[in-house]
């Protein structure tokens, strides 16, 4: 083979290679925009008006996650399938985002913690690689702690909205998540860049929640929680 | 003072009551933690077999370099055959440590390593047949018989009991750096060439680094971010040895051969200074 088949042949490859990472990000971009919207709708939980109707969002939020599943199932077409990771980078964020988004709704429905299976199941997609298109598990990690930043900020959104035992709830959670996270050795890496930045969330809900001690605002809405 | 009291006690049943809870988070924390760590470790192990092959890899094309001034061109060319084995068999550690993994998803762990070899497997074929060594040519020797321990494990959970080849890949991306790479090497062996008061060699690698740079140049910015890069260095490489050819060109004929040696001992350092 000549020098120059040699590298028409490696031209050949690289275009087709490009080819393909152009319809990733064009059906990428579409992803965004439909997480955004999600976020959107999520977002309004944070008004006085909002923390009424949390189920209705919840629901809405849950309805725009179907086009997000024909959307990812758009995706899924444009690549031959064990190559996930070659072209990775391109819907990692978006995935980060989405995985914060199921798990947001599902905190607001249940206030407990998604599993990796829930996640893949309200995204349409697999939790095995073997499986197909599937959710990595550093993804799914890098999701959930996007949530307990919003976590902290609901905290202190709840407590202007009037509702001092969200507070504590989400303080709860907060500190599991923040003792599960410690069993992880994480590398350094942007993982660990985020989970570095947990214990900033972790720190704001507590004072959120002394706040409210040392007015005995949470022991009153508690003392009519428990007795 | 009882109110503090109370305060306590409602801490220390709440921490109780998180620990229950908690009991679902911290099981799956478990199971994350294994997994994170068994990708951790077999990215770790992929890093220090593409260091080994690197060294390695690098010592052989050092090897590769004496054939200039070495009286036994075959004894030089053989002894490289059986490092590039020993590499060879490095790469199929990584191949077996990859089993049915996704290539690309520690391609980066790797990637240094296996570029290298291109670049010593390359070098060797052009010195033994003058012509580029193709993709395909890099590939077929890439594919490895499982030896029978190894053979048992993996073919229980492998679909088909024959299929006890192992293979890898290099791809393309990682050929094209590794080429660029070794326009290196040969501007190098163009000018030691000289030194030895070969003639011919340089003209034959000024036209064989043309071509590869004509093949860059057709590629362009389609490729990757490093090959434009590469371009570069690639572009200075070929200057180098055409100004070689030239002064061989012009000068040649005035110049006993004998002292070509001197007259290109006085150019190389300044050559290599601006490397």
């Amino acid at each position: 083979m000549s020098v120059t088949e040699m590298f028409t042949y490696i031209q050949g490859f690289l275009t087709a290679d490009q080819d393909i990472r152009e319809d990733i990000r064009k059906v990428v971009q579409i992803l965004e925009q439909t997480a955004r919207e999600i976020l959107t709708v999520l977002q309004s939980v944070h008004q006085p008006s909002g923390f009424k109707d949390i189920p209705s969002k919840c629901l809405k939020a849950r309805e725009l996650f179907c086009t997000v599943q024909t959307q990812i199932g758009d995706l899924k077409t444009k690549f031959p399938v064990e190559q996930y990771y070659r072209f990775h980078e391109h819907w990692r964020f978006v995935l980060q985002r989405l995985a914060f988004l199921a798990a947001f709704v599902v905190y607001l429905e249940s206030e407990s913690l998604v599993t990796r299976e829930e996640v893949a199941k309200i995204l349409g997609i697999e939790v095995e690689r073997e499986k197909g298109f599937h959710l990595d598990l550093e993804d799914y990690l890098a999701g959930i702690l996007i949530m307990a930043s919003e976590l902290s900020r609901l905290a202190v959104n709840s407590v202007t909205s009037g509702d001092y035992g969200r507070p504590l709830r989400i303080s709860n959670f907060i500190n599991e998540l923040d003792s599960g996270f410690r069993l992880l050795n994480l590398k350094n890496d942007p993982l660990r860049k985020r989970y570095d930045g947990l214990k900033y969330d972790v720190k704001k809900i507590e004072e959120v929640v002394y706040d409210l001690s040392i007015r005995g605002l949470a022991k009153e809405q508690e003392a009519g929680g428990d007795k | 003072m009882s109110k503090r009291e109370g305060d306590g006690c409602t801490r220390k049943r709440k921490t109780e009551e998180c620990v229950n809870r908690s009991s679902f988070v911290i099981e799956a924390f478990r199971v994350f933690q294994q997994e994170l760590d068994t990708k951790h470790d077999k990215y770790e192990r992929l890093v220090k077999l593409s260091r080994d092959i690197t060294i390695e890899s690098k010592r052989t094309i050092f090897l590769l370099h004496r054939v200039t001034s070495a009286p036994n061109v075959e004894e030089v060319l053989n002894e490289a055959e059986v490092r590039l084995n020993a590499v060879r068999q490095k790469i199929s550690h990584i191949a077996e440590e990859l089993g049915e993994d996704d290539l690309y998803q520690f391609h980066k762990a790797f990637m240094s390593g296996i570029q290298e070899y291109v670049e010593a497997v390359s070098f060797h074929h052009f010195i033994k047949h003058r012509t580029l060594i193709s993709l395909e040519e890099i590939n077929a020797r890439l594919v490895f018989m499982r030896d029978e321990k190894t053979e048992a494990k993996v073919c229980g959970r492998s679909l088909w009991p024959g299929a006890c080849v192992l293979t890898f890949q290099v791809t393309p991306t990682d050929y094209l750096l590794g080429v660029a790479d070794l326009t290196g090497e040969l501007m190098r062996m163009c000018i030691s060439s000289v030194g030895n008061g070969d003639v011919d060699t340089p003209f034959e690698l000024s036209n064989f680094l043309r071509q590869i740079h004509d093949g860059f140049s057709y590629i362009g910015n389609v490729g990757p971010y490093e090959v434009s890069k590469k371009l570069h260095t690639l572009r200075q490489s070929l200057g180098k040895v055409e100004d070689a050819c030239y002064t061989l060109r012009v000068r040649g004929s005035e110049i006993p051969k004998h002292m070509l040696a001197d007259v290109f001992s006085n150019r190389v350092p300044v050559l290599e200074e601006d490397d």
